[in-house]
């Protein structure tokens, strides 16, 4: 009762952050109810990361098969769910990531388990499982609770909590046979798509004018650019800019594009949704325009104006240009 | 191909000051504006596409309330062919696993080759539909998709992973997707469409028709239960400026000199 699996998340022979973010909320959960922390670790040639994972689990579980080398939740969910029904945790964290979002729902199903997702905070209350998660693209938080049950399953959004060790712990391997006795039947790896080389690496750049949907028409970028311009900067965007082909895919910030790490980063039109915020905790001073006052990004913010981006960014624009002639 | 869309009728927040009814449970939804949450609309237009390409029908089914009537026929005038409500007031206030549910039920006896769904609902976010459905329906899935290439009984697919990666995997149909934004630009819907499409039946389908009972659904058989929704603490103030166009501009000049702007 009340021990704890944390599934290691990592990819191409590096763990990610978010495995040591879990491993410490995990442990805090396994302090409270007294279990034992466990760090579950799938994958092919992988012992110098069970190495690494020591320091922060009572135990390594590991398991090693060349048909876990890349990343599938087909045998991930088989070899997953068989550690389960064999040791029984009261909680299992798994990342709310590409990784996780692919393995988590099918996994609770096959399990009977309820499954909180996209927590932000966790706890144990007397009837089960208590979380914290954000609706609404992040403007409102809200309090849920799972229903009773003997194991309970949550993803973890990145950053929610410090990977920073605290204690260091001693935990040993146990290497487990994998129980994959097949081969995987319907979903096949075929390869990884790298990123387009940029034309303009904005990961490079120390300042950055970023626009969001608020900037409403693809023709408003020029003005964002001769900004940028006028600052010595580059342009950057959010996502929804480039689903719509307004800006290439390497201008992206955030999750599923990159992580910026400018002195200024002025966010105009920018809502603030974590997949965004998460590719600039690395900014010196930000700077965000919106006409909500209750939009996320102004708690990421280092200065805040609440108005209109059109009314601000021309005169900003007259007066950079006219300080530099 | 025959492909069915889950779509979801969801209130456009981004823009709008939100406020929180007074039992905690929701916002106020009074005078918000509603529509097609956006992932569904882009796993919309990628169902009409193929079957423009390789033939086939398109259904759309959504579970909610009424008014999620419209919705539908948005997707009929885009191009479904057909489309099914879940609107049994005993379906309202199921979390995913409930949802997920009542959708198998329904599409469970339909004929499908390939299923797409939104990688995420914008309002509640929780990113399971599609996994859950797929389990349930015994078929493989892939989520975040970028990219759908049917070739027979195969497809090819890109699913994001982060910071620009992606794989390629392919994988055996039928199968269910979870799309994500930008895989296509979706095609401008009129209103004149809409009108038109008010033609198309809707078919409604109740708890009984679904072969449930009142307690698999709803809040009696939802996975997770909402005790209350707040305002996010704040917990880094970001300082304000005021002022006129003008004096906004002096002081964000200010503040670019001091952190090292290059002016
Ligand atoms: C798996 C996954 C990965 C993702 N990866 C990324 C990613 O890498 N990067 C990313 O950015 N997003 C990503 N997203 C999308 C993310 O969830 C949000 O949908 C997106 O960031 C919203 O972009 P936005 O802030 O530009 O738009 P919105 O949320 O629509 O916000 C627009 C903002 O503009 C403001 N506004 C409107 N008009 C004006 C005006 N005239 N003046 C001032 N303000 C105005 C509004 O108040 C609003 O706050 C991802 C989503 C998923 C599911
Ligand atoms: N009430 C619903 N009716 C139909 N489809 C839904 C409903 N809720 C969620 N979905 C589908 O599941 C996807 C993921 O939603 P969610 O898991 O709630 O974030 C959405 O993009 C829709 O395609």
């Amino acid at each position: 009762m009340g021990d704890v699996f944390v599934l290691a998340e990592h990819l191409r022979g590096e763990l990610r952050e978010v495995t040591f973010e879990m491993l410490n909320k995990g442990l805090k959960m396994t302090e409270d109810v007294g279990g034992e922390l466990y760090a579950i670790l799938l994958g092919h040639q992988v012992s110098h990361l069970a190495e690494q994972l020591k320091g922060w689990a009572h135990k390594v579980l590991l398991v090693d098969d060349p048909q876990l080398e890349n990343f599938n939740s087909e045998p991930y969910q088989v070899v997953l769910s068989h550690l389960i029904k064999h040791r029984r945790p009261s909680l299992i964290l798994i990342g709310h990531t590409s990784f996780g979002m692919d393995l988590a729902p099918n996994l609770a199903v096959e399990l009977g388990f309820p499954l909180i997702t996209d927590c932000i905070e966790l706890r144990w209350e007397p009837a089960g499982l208590q979380a914290t998660r954000q609706i609404y693209g992040g403007k409102i938080n809200a309090q849920v609770s799972a229903r009773e049950s003997d194991g309970y399953l949550a993803t973890v959004r990145v950053g929610s909590f410090s990977a920073e060790q605290g204690v260091r712990l001693t935990g040993e391997i146990e290497t487990i046979a994998s129980p994959l006795a097949e081969e995987i039947k319907y979903k096949r790896f075929i390869q990884y798509i790298e990123a387009a080389i940029a034309e303009v690496d904005i990961t490079q750049a120390e300042i950055i004018v970023a626009v969001g949907r608020g900037i409403g028409e693809q023709e408003n970028i020029a003005m964002v650019q001769e900004l940028a311009d006028a600052l010595g900067g580059v342009v950057a965007c959010s996502r929804p800019i480039v689903d719509k082909k307004w800006l290439p895919k390497e201008r992206q910030v955030g999750t599923s594009g990159k992580t910026v790490k400018p002195k200024i980063y002025i966010a105009l039109g920018i809502s603030g949704a974590f997949q965004h915020v998460a590719g600039i905790k690395g900014a010196g001073t930000i700077i965000a325009i919106n006409k909500d006052p209750k939009a996320p990004i102004f708690s990421v913010a280092d200065y805040g104006i609440v108005d209109d981006l059109f009314k601000v960014i021309p005169v900003l624009k007259e007066k950079v240009e006219a300080l530099k002639s | 191909m025959d492909i069915i869309v889950c779509v979801k009728r969801v209130p456009e927040t981004a823009e709008v000051d939100l406020a929180i009814e007074r039992d905690e449970k929701d916002i106020v939804k009074k005078d918000l504006v509603f529509d097609i949450n956006e992932w569904d609309n882009y796993a919309m237009e990628e169902a009409v596409r193929i079957k423009e390409n390789i033939g086939g029908t398109v259904t759309a089914v959504t579970l909610g309330e009424e008014d999620s009537r419209e919705t539908l026929r948005r997707c009929l005038a885009m191009g479904a062919d057909r489309a099914m409500i879940l609107a049994d007031p005993a379906l309202q206030g199921s979390d995913a696993y409930a949802t997920a549910l009542a959708l198998h039920q329904a599409i469970k006896k339909e004929r499908y080759d390939l299923i797409l769904t939104g990688v995420q609902a914008s309002d509640d976010g929780y990113a399971q539909v599609g996994g859950i459905l797929a389990e349930m329906l015994g078929i493989p899935h892939v989520t975040m998709v970028t990219k759908v290439d049917i070739q027979g009984k195969l497809a090819k697919v890109r699913r994001e992973l982060e910071g620009g990666l992606e794989e390629e995997l392919e994988v055996e149909l039928p199968a269910l997707f979870t799309i994500q934004t930008g895989i296509n630009e979706p095609r401008y819907v009129s209103i004149m469409g809409i009108r038109k499409a008010r033609g198309k039946e809707i078919r409604e389908l109740m708890v009984k028709d679904l072969e449930l009972t009142e307690d698999e659904v709803g809040q009696k058989g939802s996975q997770i239960h909402l005790e209350k929704v707040f305002l996010p603490p704040v917990e880094k103030e970001a300082e304000i400026i005021q002022g006129d166009p003008s004096q906004i501009s002096e002081r964000l000049l200010e503040i670019i000199k001091e952190k090292g702007g290059v002016i």
